[in-house]
């Protein structure tokens, strides 16, 4: 007889979706289904039962072969490249959990590393911004019961954050927008008419890059200013109709993800986007929200933020922690040739790195701490399969609008299996050990 | 992306390029046949497919992985975050050549020079 465990926490996207239900088998050991997940978050779940999964640490021989070893013994390789190396990297930190980072951060101070999360491929532009002009938001549950006009700028919810639009942004019923999808004027703003600007009320289809233009003429068109007849490739008019819709509505909330973020002008165009929020403010109520994408990027912010008061690219290598983006960031680093042996926790950069970048992970010593078998993996000299947080183990994880939710296990991991808190724990101790530390 | 970055529907998700129609026949091309796509920072091999969310005239679409990674601009201009977007590229015939799986792609990447 199965059972059917319910409120599990999604661990994909931030969207963070706590309504999940699990149907495992009668001894806990197996996920049979997975229900009201998504098509990517179900797939998560289910891909932790796959029969080809590697389950034990495993070290890179010279002839490129893996070759299996113990936690212990991945545990003090790993801190002997963090201790041997001048300018280690501790990169990631974006699908694990809050306690793992936490222990992570730890190891950081110990072997005077710079820890940097996924922000920088992401949303570091966001973050930048914040500092600069500070940012009016709000919480997806005030969005899904107060926002009658949303703009999902640079992002396309129905493929990355697949039950965003219906748990929060556009058919949800909250207390002030019981007609659900008919309450709310949804405008998406794109290069590319997306799958999510088809169910959009207006879709503009501005020029890939000019996204600061078209924010500053819809600024300028909010305080009655003269426009020329295109900006971006989109009509005077046109601009002039959606300031009007902005107008009208009782609560304005802006979604953003990587069409601002990862565009020429990158932080600039999110100042632009925030101030147009501040602006809004003048005539309705207003926020604005990234769209984070790891299901706890926002939690490693957090983290960092509350443990060294930044929160990415933060650089202990001096005994106290530094901060400056473009010097202490990731793929500066790699690229200048700085880091001379890196750590890779619950993150793939192999992939989502620049090549020239992952050309320099897979010439230093690196250590990849990751459930599933990536590029970063192959490019790495040792492998440490982990359980996975959310799914084998629970933790501390943060939503896209910063608020903190406790997931859940579901079933246990394969036998002998390490949680990635359990195993920094260990690099830790050797660390302590090498360092001289008393415990 | 969450069944297995090392499997083959990986590859057939990510290493493509989306172009409209009239892009397709301005380049020479022919939809469903490999492509060579590259920037002034290297070249990838994908296969051109119609866009499915478009038309997008002038604009070339790579999902976000390792092909598309290829051909980035990994300057930062100080944000900590390379130029994944707006890179120029040029599109070209390469029937003959194979897409590479994710993980051949980057040690491949990684072994040259």
């Amino acid at each position: 007889m199965s059972k059917r465990l319910t409120d599990i926490i999604c661990p994909f996207c931030g969207t963070l979706c706590d309504d999940i239900e699990v149907e495992v088998s009668d001894d806990g050991k197996q996920i049979l289904e997975v229900y009201n997940s998504c098509a990517i978050g179900s797939e998560k779940f289910l891909h932790a039962q796959s029969p080809d999964r590697i389950t034990r640490p495993r070290m890179k021989q010279e002839d490129g072969s893996w070759k299996e070893t113990t936690y212990e013994e991945a545990a003090k390789y790993t801190a002997k490249i963090l201790c041997d190396a001048k300018k280690p990297l501790m990169y990631g930190w974006s699908s694990t959990s809050c306690e793992a980072q936490s222990t992570g951060h730890m190891i950081a101070e110990q072997v005077g590393g710079v820890l940097d999360n996924t922000a920088t491929v992401c949303h570091g532009s966001t973050l930048i911004a914040m500092q600069d002009v500070g940012i009016p938001s709000c919480t997806l549950g005030e969005v899904k019961n107060r926002a009658d006009r949303i703009i999902f700028w640079g992002c396309n919810p129905a493929h990355a954050h697949p039950r965003h639009m219906s748990r929060y942004s556009i058919y949800s019923r909250g207390y002030f927008t019981g007609k659900g999808s008919k309450s709310r004027k949804i405008i998406v703003v794109d290069p590319r008419p997306t799958d999510s600007a088809s169910l959009a009320d207006e879709y503009i289809q501005v020029e890939q890059g000019r996204d600061y233009e078209l924010l500053s003429a819809l600024r300028a068109a909010l305080r009655g200013a003269q426009l020329p007849d295109k900006v971006s490739g989109v009509t005077k008019e046109k601009i002039y109709e959606i300031v009007d819709i902005l107008k009208g509505g009782r609560f304005v909330v802006i979604f953003f993800g990587m069409g601002v973020t990862h565009s020429l002008g990158k932080n600039h165009n999110i100042d632009m986007a925030i101030a147009l929020t501040a602006d809004l403010n003048n005539y309705t109520k207003a926020s604005i929200i990234a769209m984070r994408g790891h299901y706890n990027v926002t939690g490693s912010g957090q983290v960092l933020g509350w443990q060294f008061g930044f929160p990415f690219c933060v650089d202990l290598s001096r005994g106290f922690a530094r901060y400056n983006p473009g010097e202490t960031s990731s793929n500066d680093l790699l690229m200048r040739g700085e880091v001379d042996g890196c750590l890779v926790v619950g993150s793939d950069p192999g992939s989502h790195f620049p090549i020239a970048s992952v050309k320099k992970i897979h010439d230093i010593p690196t250590v990849c701490i990751d459930p599933h078998t990536t590029p970063t993996t192959a490019v790495s000299t040792c492998h440490v399969p982990v359980a996975i947080v959310g799914i084998e183990v629970g933790g501390s994880c943060y939503r896209m609008d910063n608020v903190p939710i406790e997931s859940r296990k579901v079933v246990d991991p394969p036998a002998g299996m390490l949680t990635d808190a359990e195993f920094l724990g260990l690099v830790l101790k050797e660390v302590n050990h090498i360092k001289g530390v008393a415990e | 992306m969450e069944s297995g970055k090392e499997k083959e529907d990986y590859m057939k998700s990510c290493g493509i390029i989306e172009l409209d129609q009239a892009d397709i026949d301005k380049l020479g091309i022919l939809k469903n046949t490999n492509v060579c796509v590259s920037s002034k920072f290297n070249r990838v091999v994908v296969k051109a497919i119609l866009a499915t969310q478009g038309p997008h005239p002038g604009l070339g679409w790579i999902p976000m992985g390792p092909w598309a990674n290829m051909l980035v601009d990994n300057n930062t201009y100080s944000t900590g975050t390379p130029t994944f977007k707006g890179t120029p590229v040029t599109v070209e015939p390469a029937e003959d050549e194979k897409v590479l799986s994710s993980i051949d792609l980057v040690l491949k990447a990684c072994m040259e020079e």
